[in-house]
Order: C-alpha cells, then structure tokens, then sequence
C-alpha cells in the first residue's frame, strides 16, 4: 500500500472480518474465501510437513537392508499414513482448497465464492477428517497397515484401525465434494460483466475440470469406503473371497475414484503453470482454447483409465488392451499443455524469477513423470514394472515433481499478494534448486532399482539394491533441508518481510488489478472485464489507474 | 539406459519387455530432451535484459494439429510395440508342463502334477511352464524380475503366468502386492534345470533335486509348514516374532486379554482359541494383530491335526 493507491481508504481483509468477532474467533467463524484459504493453508501444510518427516523415517530405514530403526509392522504403518496424508490431506485438497479458494472469486472479479457457509462448513468437514486420521493412530489396535489403497481381503483381515482411517477418508471426500459443488457454481453464475468463457484466465478452467472430477469421482469411493466397513463389521461378503465376496470387484470401484483423483491433484497445477508463465513472459498464452479443452479432455478421458492400476490382477486380455490404448489417449493433452507452455515462452520477454523457475523445474520434473507414465501404459512393461519401484518413481515425479513443485510455485508466485511482503528472493531461488537437485537423488534411482525387479512396499530388500537405496536416503536429507528453507524463508517474510510492491510481476488477470492484500470485498467496485485474460497491453492502465 | 542396470534376462519375455522399453525410453528422451532445451534457449534468448519486445502470438492451428498429430502416431506404436510384447507372454502352448502355485503369507508353495511338493520352483529349460496361481488369504502376486513376468495371486480365483527359460540357474521369486507383514520376506527361487535332471528329480522320491542351489528344510511335508506357522513360530525353541512351539503345550503364561494380564495353561482348548482368534489373547512379550486370522485358512480336520503336531513338539 504504497503512497497515493486505491488501496489507501480500504482496509485489508486481515484488517476487516466477515463477523464481530476478534482474535481467533474471527478466523474460526469467517466466512470470507481468503480467510478460509489460509485457514487451508495452515493446515494443509502441517499435514505436509508431517508426510514429509514420514517420508525421511522410511527412507532411514531403507538405507541399510535389515531392521535399521524400526520393526517391519512400523515400516508397514508409516508408508500408510505417509500414503494417506499425502493423498487425502496434502495433495488432493492442496491446490484447489488453499489457491482455489483465494483466487478463485478474485480471478472472477467476485467478492466471494457462491456459498461462504458451504465453504467454511468444507474446512470444518476436513479438519473432522483430519482427526479422525489422527484419533485412529492412537486407539488400540494400532495405526492402519494396508497401504493407502486398502486392498481386500488385507484390510479385512488386519486387525489395526482401518475402520476408523477409511472413514476419515469418506469425511474428509465429502470436503472435496462441497468445495468442487461450490466453486462450479461459482464459475457459472458469479463471473464479472464481460468475462466470457474464454475470457477466463487458465487456472479457472483447471479450477473448473477439477470440481467436476471432484462431485462426480468422489461418490464412488464414498460407497466403496462404507461397504469395506460393513464388510470388516458385518462381514457382508461383497469383496471377501471367503465369503463368496470378489476382491478385484474392490480394486475396480477403488480405481473408478482413485484415477480420476490423480487429476483432481494435477489439474490445478497446470491451471497455475498457465498463470505463471505468461507473466514472467510478458506475453499472451500460446494456444489458450488447447490448454483450455484440454483440462476437459484429460478429465473426461481420465474416467476410462483406471484398470491400468490392474494390469496384473487377472483381468482378461481383452480389457488388458482396452484400457492400455485409452491410457495412451490420455497422454495426449497433457503433451498438448507443455508444448503451448513451452511456446508461450517463444518471442515472450522472460524475466526467470522464482515462480517462474519453480515452473521450469516442473516442466522437467512433470515431463519425466508423463514420459516414464507411457511405460507403465504399455502392457509388457507395464506386467514388469507394476508394485515395482518404478511405479513408486513415477507417481512421485508426477505427484511431487508435479504438483508439490507447482505448490510451492503458487505459494511463490501469490505470496505477495496474499500477505502483502516479499520474501528472500535469493534464498528462493536457492531453494528451487536444492529442491531440484534433492528431488532427483531421491527418485530417480528408483526408476532404476523397479526396472532391477524391487517391489514397492517392502521393509527390507536384496543387497544388490543398497547403493541406490543410500543415493535415495541422502537425497530425501537434502530435501529435508530443502522444506526447512522453503518455509524459514516464507515464515519469516510473512512476520518480518519488507512491503512487497501492489504488483511485484506485473500480472494482469484481475487480481492484480485489486490492493495487495486485497480488502474483505476483493475489489473496490466490481471490474468490468474488457481484456483477455493476459492482455499485457493493460500494464499501462493499471499503472495509471493506480496513481 | 535402464538394461544397463538390469538384472539379467533369461527368458524370450525378458527380451521382448526389454526391446519395448528401449523403443519407449528412447522416444521419450528424445522429447524430454527436445521439450527442456527448447525451453532453456528461449528463457536465454528471449530474457528480459536483453530488451526484446515481446510479441502476443495466440496460438498457430497447424503447430496444434502438429502436436497431436505425431505424438498420437507415437503413442499407438507403443501401445502396439507393448501389446505385442504381452502376447508372448500370453501364448501358451497346449503341451505347457503345468504347476499349481499356492500362497499364503508368507511363503509360496508349489504342487506338480505327480503329488511333488516343494517350496522352491523347480523347472526344466526351454519348456513351456504354465502357473495356476491361488491364494489362500490376501492378494499375493508372483513377480520373477529375471524374467520380467507377474501376475497377481488372488484368493477364490486362478490366474495363470507362462514363461519359458532360456538358461538353466536361479533365479528370484517375490511377491509383488503388499501381504502384510513379512511381505518383503516373502521370497523364493526359480531354479532352471537341464531336462534330463529334472526329469531324474522328478520321477525320484526326493523332495530337493541335486543341485546345491537349494535347500528345502524337512518339515516341509508338514501341515505346520504348509500353512505357514514356521514362518513366525519356531520349532525348535528359538525367539521368531512369535513364541516357538517347542514346549508349548502344558506351558505356564501370562497373556494379556482386554488389556489386562491372566495367567494360563496351554491346552488344547487355548490353542485352539488362540489359532482361530489370534488376536483376542496375546502373550505378554509380543505384539497383537500380527498373526492373520485362521478362520478361511484351516478346516477342522486341519486344525486338529495342527494343535497334535504341536503337542508332538514337546
């Protein structure tokens, strides 16, 4: 809020609250999107930084074969729950509930999502869930072992606490339904005069595919999660062999929602790419309708995907060959999006600032994840590597060198105008590489210890596997240090951090156009959309607006 | 670039997974590589200090069809290449030599024809095997890295896999889908053998053929074993995950039950308890819940030929 802008008669949304209340109260009871955005991202990151430790524990283990800190029953619950919070309580809300809530209605010129309550009851649904996750690891009994996919008749036999854990996942699903159902309203009916469709800048499109993934999907594993229950209470015999059940029947209906959900967790990402690289460009997106249809097509052809997750379980040859030439299909728009990604960089004026090199990373990061996807499509290697290390490679270059660099690429990109600072840009740029490097050590030796024939999930393994086990130990220390930067430097810029300018990129969707942190009704009077959406041309105007 | 760090393969599968993942790896590094140096050269070329003026391009209809159009040509080959590669492994010749696969956690066990019995795979080279793979309690699956082949192994329902070896060895077995506990322990052999030795060991009364690759342990005939219990409860007195069975029966113990402490005698009642419903009575020392349930996995028949076989122990 420099000398002489708009923003100088309004006060900001920390500074003005939805209700009477003060303190606390006022964040607890707000019914304001970018309250409960950071709310989400409270959470949502505490959650992620108890995965994240996890993940090291496993790791530490795995760097010696044998028994190094821990009992194999241990092992077998922390790569659950490492499994289940990353999932349910990390990267499938991430995007969508933390960015989508903040920027959502601002990227629309609305003052708030369509239903406010709705949106605060959602955060409630998802912290009940969260401490449903967190009730189960300590009642007796034990914490879950089954893995995050709870495969029958496993989970039916295991005498930990799948009940409760599962239930927290039907929770926390309803959660994801709520906000989807209201953020699709939203789109549709809370637009700002002259915001057509193709007006709407690209993180809304993914905002918008997800939501519709997200009412549509989440239902089926809501079921599927209930009769699991009534299956280990009542023994119902639906899925259980043993009483006459089916259990691939169970991985078909757990794969109907959890394909799918691999969308709802990576769409968003792309949605932020979109946003990221055309303003560091300084230029329009390349190919705005493709990246546009594509967010559709990859959430409707990501349906009729899912049997590729049992290539191996016994199904016929015949549906074998089906969902592998669907599983190529669905390749195709993600390639379409990084190559307009890459073209919008083409005769743009790039200024390779940290979100924007937080997007190169996930290029590369994202790219191998896609690339090494199309060797688990492909039927005969798919039978070699499925339950290997590779799979265990590939979804984290897809998940965590996707999604998660995109995470910390939003955070980067929006930081300034959610708190109204600047962080450390030399200690971000640091940090993106640290994390690059660190992601690969961790990883990549894994494509190479699954194509050796190293089942996932296992507490302990053959010793020709133990070099590549130390190379992926070290790696997940480096990544430690990583995170501790990465939050250090944005903590103590939130606290202590220098004013960061009202628009620091020279952005132009239009929550640019409003005070950095925005006032409680996001703008000053509702904008009347004229432009495209990366119409850079406006960069003048604003400045002249502003003065 | 992956073979290089391979293991070794010894099957007409291996060579057909491997070429496919050479054909698949090397187009897709040929994009990675084309997709991040493009990208490199144009945040150099186009960088802001160098003052270009940036132009608005929208988008370009022929680069769209483009790059769809060769990156779908693309993908239907590996889609091909892959399919045809799985047809090897699903061509299975009439006169395949068939074995019948049982798992259970945490061991696998396999039934020839003839009655033969063992806990290790053995095979004769160059011939046709078929599998028939069921499990008796969770999903299991039957991974052989060297030949590049798996396929679950599922309760209530026979999957098969066929391969045939090229060279005589041995070779490793693991189970692939997460079985609980001693899932990564739950490992065994392929051994390849020349023809003219198996068909020797197979027509013999010997449980283990001469090789000294292998050692199948003596109580492999027994019901003990073949359920499983040896794989946490020892015979001979020796601290496993789960107390040994030597001595058991007429033993002194305090088990904790509700999360409160008795003291028992072991009879034939308490085994019987503690078999069916492992997890109502723990003894004190160990942990609960590790022990699968026996209900679907023994019949009464069985389980009374279990609690003599441990009454014999004594």
């Amino acid at each position: 809020m420099a000398n002489g802008t708009v923003a100088l008669e309004e006060k900001s949304f920390y500074e003005e609250s939805t209700n009477k209340y003060s303190g606390i109260l006022s964040w607890l009871l707000t019914t304001d999107h970018k309250r409960i955005g950071l709310l989400y991202l409270v959470t949502i990151c505490a959650f992620f930084i108890v995965g994240v430790i996890l993940g090291i524990l496993m790791r530490l283990e795995l760097i010696a074969p044998g028994p190094t800190i821990m009992e194999a029953q241990t092992y077998n619950t922390l790569f659950t729950l490492h499994g289940v919070i990353m999932i349910f309580l990390f990267i499938i809300p991430g995007l969508p509930a933390i960015f989508g809530n903040f920027f959502l209605p601002l990227q629309i010129g609305a003052k708030d999502v369509a239903f406010p309550r709705l949106n605060l009851l959602s955060w409630y649904i998802y912290v009940i869930g969260a401490i449903l996750v967190l009730i189960s690891l300590f009642l007796p009994g034990g914490p879950i072992d089954t893995g995050w996919t709870f495969y029958i008749p496993y989970s039916v036999r295991s005498t930990t606490n799948v009940s409760l854990a599962i239930f927290a996942a039907f929770v926390l699903g309803f959660s994801s339904i709520l906000t989807g159902l209201n953020f699709i309203t939203t789109v549709h009916r809370m637009r700002a005069p002259g915001m057509g469709w193709f007006r709407m800048p690209l993180f809304i499109w993914s905002i918008y595919s997800t939501a519709w993934i997200q009412i549509i999907a989440t239902p089926v594993i809501g079921i599927t999660i209930l009769l699991v229950i009534m299956e280990r209470a009542f023994g119902v015999g639906i899925f259980d062999p043993a009483l006459g059940g089916d259990p691939i029947l169970y991985q078909h209906l757990f794969w109907i929602y959890s394909h799918p959900a691999v969308y709802i967790m990576v769409l968003p990402a792309m949605g932020v790419v979109s946003e990221i690289i055309p303003t560091f460009a300084r230029r329009t997106i390349f190919g705005y309708k493709a990246i546009a249809f594509s967010s559709l097509a990859i959430a409707f052809v990501g349906y009729l995907v899912w049997a590729h997750h049992m290539f191996t379980s016994g199904i016929s040859d015949t549906a074998r060959w089906i969902f592998s030439l669907l599983t190529f299909i669905v390749a195709l728009p993600s390639g379409v999006k990084v190559f307009n990604w890459v073209a919008t960089m083409y005769k743009g004026s790039i200024d390779p600032k940290p979100p924007f090199l937080w997007v190169m990373s996930f290029i590369v990061l994202f790219s191998i994840g896609g690339l090494t996807g199309l060797v688990l499509g492909s039927l005969a290697t798919d039978i070699h590597l499925h339950d290997t290390y590779f799979v265990v490679a590939h979804f984290h270059y897809v998940m965590f060198g996707g999604t998660g660099t995109i995470f910390f690429g939003a955070l980067f990109y929006w930081f300034p105008k959610m708190f109204g600072k600047m962080y450390s840009i030399k200690w971000a740029n640091i940090s993106v590489a640290l994390f690059f490097i660190a992601f690969n050590m961790l990883y990549f030796p894994k494509f190479i210890m699954g194509y050796m024939g190293m089942p996932r999930r296992y507490f302990d393994y053959l010793p020709e596997f133990t070099n590549l086990q130390v190379i992926s130990t070290v790696g997940s220390w480096l990544m430690g240090i990583t995170m501790i930067i990465i939050f250090a430097n944005l903590i103590y810029s939130v606290k202590k951090g220098k004013k960061s300018p009202e628009n620091p990129w020279g952005g132009v969707t239009l929550e640019w156009h409003t005070a950095s942190p925005p006032p409680l009704e996001n703008f000053h009077e509702i904008p009347t959309v004229t432009h495209e959406p990366y119409d850079f041309s406006q960069l003048e105007e604003m400045k002249h607006e502003s003065k | 670039m992956f073979l290089m760090f391979s293991s070794q393969s010894a099957s007409r599968t291996a060579e057909a997974v491997d070429s496919v993942m050479i054909y698949i790896v090397s187009v897709s590094l040929l994009l990675l590589l084309g997709i991040t140096i493009t990208m490199i050269y144009f945040v150099f070329k186009y960088h802001r200090k160098k003052g270009h003026k940036p132009v608005d391009i929208h988008g370009n209809i022929w680069l769209e069809i483009i790059w769809i159009g060769i990156p779908t040509i693309l993908v239907l080959t590996m889609f091909y290449y892959g399919y045809m590669g799985f047809r090897t492994m699903r061509d299975i010749p009439e006169n395949a030599f068939q074995i019948n696969v049982t798992a259970r956690m945490w061991q696998w066990q396999f039934n020839y024809e003839n009655g033969k019995q063992t806990d290790t795979l053995f095979v004769p080279v160059k011939t046709p095997i078929l599998l028939k793979m069921e499990s008796v309690d969770v999903n299991h699956s039957l991974y052989i890295p060297a030949f590049r082949i798996k396929e679950d192994v599922i309760a209530g329902r026979i999957n098969y896999l066929s391969f045939t070896a090229d060279l005589t060895g041995s070779y490793d077995i693991a189970c692939a889908e997460y079985c609980g506990l001693k899932h990564s322990m739950m490992y065994t052999r392929v051994v390849v053998m020349p023809d003219e030795k198996f068909t020797e060991w197979y027509e013999s009364e010997k449980t283990e053929p001469d090789t000294n690759i292998t050692a199948v342990s003596q109580e492999s005939q027994s019901l003990l074993f073949e359920k499983g219990c040896t794989t946490c409860h020892s015979l001979d007195g020796s601290k496993k995950i789960a107390p040994s069975f030597k001595g058991l029966m007429g033993n002194e113990r305090i088990v904790l039950r509700n999360g409160s402490e008795m003291h028992i005698r072991v009879d034939e009642e308490y085994l019987r308890r503690s078999i069916m419903e492992p997890n109502a009575e723990t003894v004190k020392g160990y942990t609960a819940g590790l022990m699968p349930i026996q209900k679907y996995n023994l019949n009464d028949n069985e389980l009374n030929k279990i609690i003599s076989a441990i009454n014999s122990l004594n």
